[in-house]
């Protein structure tokens, strides 16, 4: 419950890294909740948008990464679009994502010389696009 | 004498309906020297007042008791007509009559009769004044030289009125003058301010008495004697050029109340280097010479032989024919607040002690440099809303500039302290002027963090000031090893201002702030004919709203001229 609040940890080198791949500055949100309240899978996320910008300002890596939100994101870009202060909320979730794709130590890796030919055969084309995407990048 | 005229005023909206006028007629039915009216509508109508008047006029009377609810609204009305009558106003009586308790009573329609009574035998008491009316005195009084003061002292002197502008202080321009710089421009407080103070001190209308407190007041409208306590300078300003030599050389130490305790002051002072007048006094409570009884340094010094330490008090009277009350505002001391260590964490300071810090003219020259040790703090934590917002131990309302002010705060922190961190714990942000929201956004963009809760406790540990605090939109509670913190404690209204009211016989409200006629139609009129009120005595606002208010009392006291 209780979050030491420190010039090291505010704005630390993760919450910097997510401004610098999204290219948009986490203070500037006003913390108003129009992304959640208008982003369709909101409903199935453990965090959301703004909640994911809050706590990634403060430097809660930890909290952010084992979140679900940024994985739901579908980026259908309606929270970018309503943004009353222009943050693209989308590139922050696909920050977020890449922040952990870039992590190489990760333990969901796929090998896709594992997957058997009729898995292939079931699973939709574009599942499979991101499934390759989160799982082999 | 004749009777004496009794309207009752039948106001549906305010309440006085709880006294049936009937019932209040009946009950004075045993008078034989008073004449009743029963309007059966309200009497501040066009039919109203035309009633009042056949009233009068029909029936050969002078004298008149007016019973409403709200008499600081119809007063002033009422007395402007009855002059238009050709009637003496001061022969009338506006009388408040409304329920103490929810709903009506007994008592207080008791009550009500035994305060239309009285209001009865007073006017029958009066005289006319003999002969010649006394001549209405076409000059002002302000009280407070203060932002407030100074502008509407201008206006005035514009104007082409005479002015007399009192202010308990040495020099003139108040609160603003310990100011650093002005939000939402950033502004150069001094810079802006000095202009005026000096316009002040030059004006040909304008006359200073600074280093003065009202003793007391009489009279009405175009005529009040006031009379003032002239505070022993125990330096002749006639003879003191202003040269500055004796504060150079005094060799007391003391603390500054100008520098809000945290820069040393001397015993023989001038509140800044630009002051208006540019003449030094002596607190004779810290002076070596006074408590002592040997130094007399300053008198050494002295070239032109000003200082006199025999000097008394002096006790000037004045007559103008209005007032204007702009007495400003203090800040609600950080030593009774218990949850942030009374007053004794070192580095916890206040907005205008944080004022002084980053001023150029203050103690350490504009550098950022905490109390305690000097050293330029790295994590500063400001928070908004203390003992403001506060109804169960503080103060119920809401002070008005502190949001914006600790956002300015916050911003020039970090212009100054590069890889400094400014925390602003706050409730909900208050930025509703005119470039105000813009001013906050920008503060935030620029890496200032806004945390959302109050902070509940305060205590030093190894040299940083631990902050225990929430931020409600994570939900979570927070922990700041602040390097220092930064109160934005609540205005009140300034000391000796209900005294002051008393004097004036305006009304003052449970805190003491001035209050109005009426908060929205009349703003800056007291309840008294002919006293105004500007600033932040009438409660908190910033500097733009209390220029304006400033504006607004001089162009009501200019109307109030023109007419006579």
């Amino acid at each position: 419950m209780k979050i030491e609040i420190s010039r090291g940890k505010v704005h630390n080198e993760f919450s910097q890294k997510v401004e610098e791949i999204s290219g948009q500055n986490l203070f500037a949100c006003y913390q108003c909740g129009n992304c959640t309240a208008g982003c369709p899978v909101s409903f199935a996320m453990d965090l959301g948008p703004h909640q994911v910008i809050r706590y990634s300002l403060l430097g809660l890596e930890k909290e952010v990464l084992e979140c679900n939100t940024f994985w739901m994101c579908a980026s259908c870009l309606q929270c970018t679009s309503r943004c009353p202060k222009g943050l693209d909320i989308a590139r922050i979730m696909e920050a977020i994502r890449l922040v952990i794709l870039r992590k190489k130590e990760r333990l969901d890796h796929l090998e896709v010389a594992e997957l058997s030919e009729e898995f292939l055969e079931r699973v939709p084309q574009i599942a499979l696009i991101s499934g390759f995407r989160k799982f082999t990048s | 004498m004749g009777k004496v005229g009794v309207v009752m005023c039948p106001c549906e909206l305010e309440g006085m309906t709880l006294f049936d006028p009937e019932v209040l007629v009946e009950g004075l039915k045993g008078r034989k020297d008073v004449l009743p009216l029963i309007h059966h509508q309200p009497v501040c109508s066009e039919s109203g007042v035309e009633a009042i008047r056949a009233f009068m006029e029909g029936n050969g009377l002078d004298r008149v008791v007016m019973a409403c609810s709200k008499p600081e609204l119809f007063g002033p009305t009422f007395k402007k007509a009855l002059r238009q009558w050709g009637l003496n106003p001061s022969l009338s009586g506006v009388l408040g009559i409304r329920p103490t308790a929810e709903r009506k009573g007994s008592d207080d329609l008791q009550e009500a009769l035994h305060v239309i009574e009285e209001g009865i035998d007073e006017i029958k008491r009066r005289k006319p004044a003999k002969g010649e009316k006394t001549p209405f005195v076409k000059r002002a009084m302000v009280i407070g030289g203060g932002i407030t003061g100074i502008t509407a002292s201008i206006d005035l002197g514009n104007g082409g009125y005479e002015v007399l502008l009192v202010d308990r202080l040495p020099s003139i321009g108040g609160r603003m003058l310990q100011l650093s710089e002005t939000f939402p421009t950033l502004d150069c407080a001094q810079c802006t301010l000095t202009p005026k103070t000096v316009e002040t001190g030059q004006h040909p209308h304008i006359r200073l008495i600074t280093y003065a407190e009202i003793e007391s007041v009489s009279g009405e409208v175009g005529n009040f004697l006031v009379k003032i306590r002239r505070k022993a300078a125990y330096v002749d300003w006639e003879k003191c050029t202003g040269c500055g030599l004796c504060q150079e050389k005094c060799p007391s130490k003391v603390p500054s109340e100008f520098e809000r305790g945290i820069g040393p002051g001397k015993a023989i002072y001038t509140l800044s280097p630009q002051a208006v007048p540019n003449k030094p006094v002596i607190n004779p409570e810290v002076c070596r010479y006074f408590t002592e009884g040997k130094c007399r340094v300053c008198e050494k010094v002295c070239l032109t032989d000003a200082i006199d330490y025999a000097q008394e008090d002096t006790f000037i009277e004045e007559r103008v024919g209005a007032i204007i009350v702009a007495t400003g505002f203090d800040l609600y001391r950080k030593e009774d607040i218990g949850e942030y260590g009374y007053g004794d964490v070192p580095d916890v300071i206040d907005g205008l002690a944080f004022e002084r810090l980053n001023s150029a003219s203050g103690p350490t020259a504009g550098e950022i440099r905490r109390p305690s040790d000097g050293h330029i703090p790295k994590e500063v934590v400001f928070i908004q809303c203390v003992a403001s917002r506060d109804p169960e131990r503080y103060m119920p309302y809401c002070s008005r500039a502190c949001c914006m002010y600790t956002a300015k705060h916050a911003r020039l922190y970090k212009h100054k302290v590069h890889d400094g961190h400014a925390y602003i714990f706050y409730m909900d942000i208050r930025s509703m002027g005119k470039g105000y929201e813009e001013f906050i956004q920008q503060g935030m963009e620029e890496g200032i963090l806004y945390l959302r809760g109050r902070v509940s406790r305060l205590f030093r540990d190894n040299g940083h000031v631990v902050v225990w605090g929430a931020d409600t939109l994570t939900g979570k509670k927070v922990e700041i090893a602040a390097d220092m913190v930064v109160l934005a404690t609540a205005m009140i209204p300034s000391r000796g201002a209900k005294e002051l009211a008393e004097k004036l016989h305006i009304g003052t409200d449970e805190y003491g702030f001035l209050t109005e006629a009426q908060c929205k139609l009349y703003p800056v009129e007291s309840g008294v004919e002919g006293i105004y009120l500007a600033g932040c005595a009438q409660g908190p606002k910033d500097i733009a709203d209390t220029v304006a208010q400033g504006n607004a009392a001089a162009s009501k006291v200019q109307a109030l001229f023109a007419q006579h």
